[in-house]
């Protein structure tokens, strides 16, 4: 498999190919400021509520309560993010709302010290305020990395959403039985090929007037317009799969 | 061979290695026993089939949908395969005994610097403050200094803080809060070419020093000695090298050596954690003693000034000889 093949799959230019000593390129996809920066404004609004709502009953305590809150909020100011990241998979709450994972920049777990190291650091990406050192570093570099990142060598990567965001209904999907196949009219490069069952793939998540848009680009192709030419294209689709 | 064909074929392992991600996820990272074990068995052979699939489905063009789900098998597959080790126990006793001592061996010119702008600037101002006393206030308010004065007066029943019935527990959470975060903005700070971890260390080095010849004055210096001697083997030590620690990043970035700017960054951070692991453990036990024993007025001065001369002594020792005459082992 070579680097050129593996490119062809990279449609956004927004993902990261990196090696892994099996030989192969895995995709990992850099998540950028307002994606990181939700899901940080997500971890600021736990560890505040969380903070308030501890410090009631550790009140009642008197001063020995008082010394644990400070405990407490010690441990949440520097650690909060260290404990969820190395414990559960690179996600605090935040990250896991909005489907980011904090890795290692080789897509491996993190450890304890890039974890901790990445997160002391946040001191110096607050500069001057409000994380503006951080933001520029992250547009700055090709990976999205502030200077914690930078440092220790991590990554906030978007993970695939497990379950769909919109339940696919029966009738949005053809059925290849019912479509049957057909060859294609004319021999189609593999690029082509693939461009095809690429729009093939995506049917459940177009609208069918925007289907039909895409298809009528190809009604010489396709030999129709309109409905009839979608259906044509996805019946040379299935042919090249090898479905009907 | 088309696609359809070709996922027919290997439909069933793709199904059976999800399963057996799923199920090692599900682990949490404690070994499989018995009948998982044997149901296990065999993943890296099959994360190297996934890997294979992959590279195929990519060679032969086959739909972006087909590829992106063997490529997240696969991501799945790498990731669980090379996660780090988890045995805490194990790393903790290693670190300790070997790792800590060693590395501030290692970067000993950053703690000569550090202890050079920590103590020498404080030894720097304690002599010019001994010698024209109203220097002082060029260092701290008049305000400050007051309070400064109530916390060591030695008619005081609990000594080092304004509070006169604090309890223990709430200094020790002052102390935790407190020093450690300074520790790890001294850390922190060295990122912007160790200016920001220089201005912590001076203005540290600053404080301390003009307080211990102002305590000389105004005849505190049992009660503040014996006070800052207890935890200040730790406490001082810690801020010392966690300075250094930031002035290792700091030069790192400013002297690169063969490596690329961010190359010796990386580097430099990598090593520096040691230190920082270090530094927190010292600062726990500095707070400890700070909030518990430090502060009772009850314990006679010569007590804490001999437990105190004897936790210097006990800390460069550690530093100095610990984790020496190993023999290289890499792990």
């Amino acid at each position: 498999m070579s680097a050129a093949d593996a490119e062809a799959y990279d449609t956004t230019g927004a993902s990261l190919r990196f090696e892994t000593p099996e030989g192969i390129d895995l995709v990992v996809r850099p998540a950028g400021p307002v994606a990181r920066g939700l899901a940080f404004s997500i971890d600021e609004s736990i560890t505040w509520l969380g903070s308030a709502a501890v410090f009631a009953p550790l009140a009642f305590l008197g001063e020995a309560g008082v010394g644990v809150y400070l405990v407490i909020v010690f441990l949440t100011e520097w650690f909060y993010p260290v404990l969820f990241e190395v414990l559960r998979g690179g996600q605090t709450p935040g990250k896991s709302v909005m489907n980011l994972r904090v890795v290692n920049a080789d897509a491996t777990p993190i450890g304890w010290n890039a974890s901790l190291l990445r997160n002391l650091l946040r001191v110096a990406d607050l500069v001057p305020m409000f994380y503006l050192l951080g933001l520029a570093s992250m547009c700055l570099t090709r990976r999205f990395q502030r200077l914690g990142d930078l440092a220790a060598d991590t990554l906030v990567i978007h993970v695939a959403d497990p379950a769909p965001a919109r339940p696919v209904s029966e009738d949005a999907i053809d059925h290849a039985e019912a479509l049957g196949a057909a060859p294609p009219p004319l021999p189609l490069s593999s690029e082509e090929q693939r461009a095809l069952l690429g729009y093939a793939e995506r049917q459940a998540g177009l609208s069918v007037e925007r289907a039909i848009e895409l298809s009528d680009v190809l009604a010489p192709l396709s030999g129709a317009r309109g409905e009839a030419g979608r259906r044509a294209l996805l019946r040379i689709a299935n042919g090249v799969v090898g479905d009907g | 061979m088309k696609q359809r064909a070709f996922e027919e074929r290997h439909a069933a392992r793709w199904s059976a290695f999800s399963e057996q991600v799923a199920a090692i996820d599900a682990l949490s990272g404690r070994r499989p026993l018995g009948d998982e074990r044997d149901r296990l068995a065999g993943f890296p052979d099959a994360y190297r089939m996934i890997c294979r699939d992959l590279a195929v489905a990519i060679e032969r063009r086959y739909s972006p949908g087909l590829v992106d789900r063997l490529n997240r098998l696969a991501l799945d597959g790498h990731r669980i395969l090379y996660a780090h080790d988890t045995n805490l126990a194990r790393r903790m006793r290693r670190f300790f005994a070997r790792d800590f001592p060693r590395a501030v061996r290692r970067d000993w010119r950053a703690v000569a610097i550090a202890s050079l702008l920590f103590y020498g600037v404080g030894g720097l101002i304690a002599a010019l403050v001994a010698s024209s006393p109203e220097l002082v206030y060029s260092v701290m308010g008049a305000a400050e200094l007051r309070a400064f004065e109530a916390m060591y007066d030695p008619s005081a029943e609990h000594i080092g803080s304004d509070r006169a019935a604090a309890s223990d527990v709430q200094m020790f959470g002052y102390y935790i809060m407190n020093n450690i975060g300074i520790a790890f903005r001294a850390y922190a700070g060295g990122l912007l070419l160790g200016l920001g971890s220089a201005l912590i260390l001076v203005f540290n080095g600053l404080s301390l020093g003009a307080l211990s010849a102002h305590v000389g004055h105004i005849g505190f210096e049992e009660t503040f000695f014996s006070f800052v001697i207890g935890h200040g083997a730790f406490e001082l030590t810690a801020i010392v090298l966690s300075g250094a620690a930031g002035l290792r990043l700091g030069g790192s970035i400013v002297a690169p050596g063969a490596r690329t700017r961010l190359a010796s960054l990386q580097h430099a951070a990598a090593e520096s954690m040691s230190i920082v692991w270090g530094v927190f453990a010292m600062l726990v036990i500095a707070a400890v003693v700070e909030a518990f024993w430090s502060s009772k007025g009850s314990v006679p001065a010569e007590v804490k000034l001999g437990v105190g001369a004897g936790c210097w002594v006990l800390v460069f020792a550690y530093l100095l000889f610990a984790g020496r005459g190993d023999a290289e082992t890499r792990t």
